[in-house]
């Protein structure tokens, strides 16, 4: 082997050892965040975090409470929102669109989806807290709906055109209407996939607290109905942490390897449900 | 092709014979009227976003007009607002941050599409999809317990008794500051360059490999001279994907920035951001000129981000569909 050579196959495998190694750190860190939240959260997290209200500045104990259910309540009205108009907007593009307006609502699907989270919540507190002169679970879930719409559209549109035409021309055949088509063949097919990229989207926005931050705000108590206040998870992890308390650093970690757990434990079902290609039945 | 698939009901004869009112009873415009409603509210509420932050920042923007990007005062109490300094402290931590993810991240998109057995490359990318899964704050909660800490014991002297003649690493090390808050997006923007460049590297036809190859080049040889060219625009494109997430990202750079409205050549120092300054003022600003300020600058960080979106997609678009042209010389 010539010295030429023996350089190049060295620097190839110097190289490709390289590439390996940025592998390796990339997902190494995945684990780093997963051991620090495990160490720190694992020690600090008891059941008062799960059922008591915080305490008064300066004493220790107390949980999250008020924040767990908070950001259940943002969820689900988030949900509400989100999920219908991503839906049936995903309907129309798939069944319906193709002239220029799929074009429009697609491109401004992808608009959305790529706006920065603290420029939605200036949209929410304009649309939402401004009107009503109130801090409020509305103006949050409105904020997270928000997030919510653009993966619903584009991931229903994906799945429902990754239904086996066969299934579709099966129903025409049989003279059901178009309408009729959707809501009874193709729908049912593809409402796994769908459904669990709605969950992919709701663990996405669970973790978002930029937008909450001047629309839910935040709350010490408990916020009863939708109008109020209202105390959510990542704002608390955020408020927390910055606080200068050693036990508010603690429900932090708590409560950060509470909503990692969850966000992780929805996106490892999720994906492996997508992975295995189930989502949509072969013939 | 799938959307062909969409046009078949109405294709035939039967179909475009029934009369609208028969079609009616059967739903179908009723069906169409109702999707359509919905997928159009899509495209209100965008513009209605627009529209409320042009609207919401009229009296800064009659106010300053551009002299806003040129000013580095930002006093409420006299009501003097310029955004040069925030848009300082965005485009100094999303650089830092690009220099350090780009070469990472395209490194391990190689090992990942072109070394890596297909089981190991896939499980790989599975973690690499949790880690972009994590929420922003949660990186921030490290950031402060764990780099702050780390930054202000190690690497920060470390840097200073190395590179120190530097302008970039001279002054007080406090942890916090520039250089922080570009390595904690660093390590948030990392998986979607990964993401992005392996999939385009994946989508290189095999004949490339197999040429360079078959013309006595190394495995690395072909891989970066023939391969990473060929998708060097997709891989531009997942740069730019990175950088408009960088420059909008918000709670991580937040909480490990420091909160300064400084300009400082010295990364050590603590700066603000556009999005953290907005996180931490918005909510407590009074007076109208103060908060369309803020307004101003979510405006800015609209226009910015859609832009780099708008160049990330068209470019990855344009490598998925037909290579970087140029490439295959």
């Amino acid at each position: 082997m010539n010295p030429r050579l023996r350089w190049r196959k060295f620097v190839s495998n110097f190289m490709l050892t390289m590439t390996g190694l940025c592998a390796v750190v990339a997902v190494s860190v995945l684990f780093f965040i997963l051991g620090y939240l495990v160490y720190h959260g694992g020690t600090s997290i008891n059941w008062n975090f799960f059922t008591k209200l915080p305490t008064p500045v300066g004493e220790t104990g107390g949980g999250m409470a008020n924040a767990i259910v908070g950001s259940a309540k943002l969820l689900l009205l988030a949900s509400l929102f989100g999920v219908p108009i991503g839906f049936l907007g995903g309907v129309y593009l798939a069944e319906f669109g193709g002239g220029t307006l799929a074009y429009v609502v697609r491109y401004a699907a992808d608009l959305l989806n790529g706006v920065p989270s603290i420029v939605i919540g200036i949209f929410a507190y304009g649309l939402v807290v401004l009107p009503f002169k109130h801090y409020s679970t509305v103006a949050g879930s409105f904020a997270l709906g928000l997030m919510m719409i653009p993966i619903t559209l584009r991931s229903t549109e994906e799945f429902l055109h990754a239904v086996p035409r066969e299934l579709r021309e099966g129903a025409m055949a049989l003279g059901a209407s178009k309408s009729r088509t959707i809501a009874t063949v193709i729908v049912p097919a593809a409402y796994r996939g769908v459904v669990t990229a709605i969950l992919l989207a709701l663990a996405r926005v669970a973790g978002e607290t930029a937008p909450l931050l001047f629309t839910a705000f935040g709350n010490r108590f408990w916020s009863p109905g939708w109008g109020q206040p209202t105390a959510s998870l990542p704002v608390m992890i955020f408020t927390y942490a910055i606080a200068p308390y050693e036990d508010w650093h603690r429900q932090a970690w708590a409560a950060g390897l509470v909503l990692l757990g969850l966000i992780l434990v929805v996106n490892i079902v999720a994906r492996g449900i997508l992975a295995r290609g189930i989502a949509i039945p072969r013939s | 092709m799938a959307t062909s698939t969409t046009t078949v009901p109405n294709a035939g004869p039967v179909a475009g014979s029934r009369s609208f009112l028969s079609r009616l009873r059967d739903g179908d415009e009723i069906a169409r009227l109702i999707t359509f409603l919905f997928a159009a509210s899509v495209v209100l509420v965008t513009l209605l976003l627009v529209f409320e932050l042009w609207q919401g920042s009229v009296l800064a923007r009659h106010k300053f007009g551009l002299n806003f990007f040129f000013t580095r005062v930002w006093d409420p109490i006299f009501e003097q607002f310029g955004a040069l300094p925030f848009i300082y402290g965005t485009v100094v931590t999303a650089v830092v941050a690009l220099l350090i993810a780009v070469p990472l991240g395209i490194g391990a998109a190689i090992f990942l599409a072109e070394l890596a057995p297909q089981k190991i490359s896939d499980t790989l990318q599975f973690f690499i999809d949790l880690l972009a899964a994590v929420p922003s704050v949660i990186y921030g909660l490290l950031g402060v317990f764990i780099v702050i800490p780390l930054m202000r014991e190690y690497i920060q002297p470390a840097l200073k008794t190395t590179v120190g003649f530097l302008p970039f690493f001279q002054g007080p090390m406090y942890g916090v500051g520039f250089l922080t808050a570009g390595i904690v997006l660093a390590i948030m923007v990392i998986p979607y360059i990964i993401s992005v460049s392996r999939e385009v590297l994946l989508s290189v036809p095999r004949d490339q490999r197999e040429a360079a190859l078959a013309l006595g080049a190394t495995r690395w040889e072909s891989t970066w001279k023939v391969v990473v060219p060929f998708a060097r625009t997709g891989i531009m494109g997942s740069i730019f994907l990175a950088l408009a997430r960088a420059l909008g990202e918000t709670m991580a750079v937040t909480m490990v920035i420091g909160n300064q409205p400084t300009i400082s050549a010295s990364l050590f120092s603590p700066g603000d951001s556009i999005a953290s300054v907005i996180a931490n003022q918005f909510s407590e600003a009074t007076g109208d000129l103060y908060v369309q300020s803020l307004i101003e600058l979510g405006l800015v960080l609209f226009l910015l981000t859609f832009i780099l979106n708008g160049l990330a997609r068209l470019l990855i678009l344009v490598t998925t569909q037909r290579g970087s042209g140029t490439g295959l010389a």
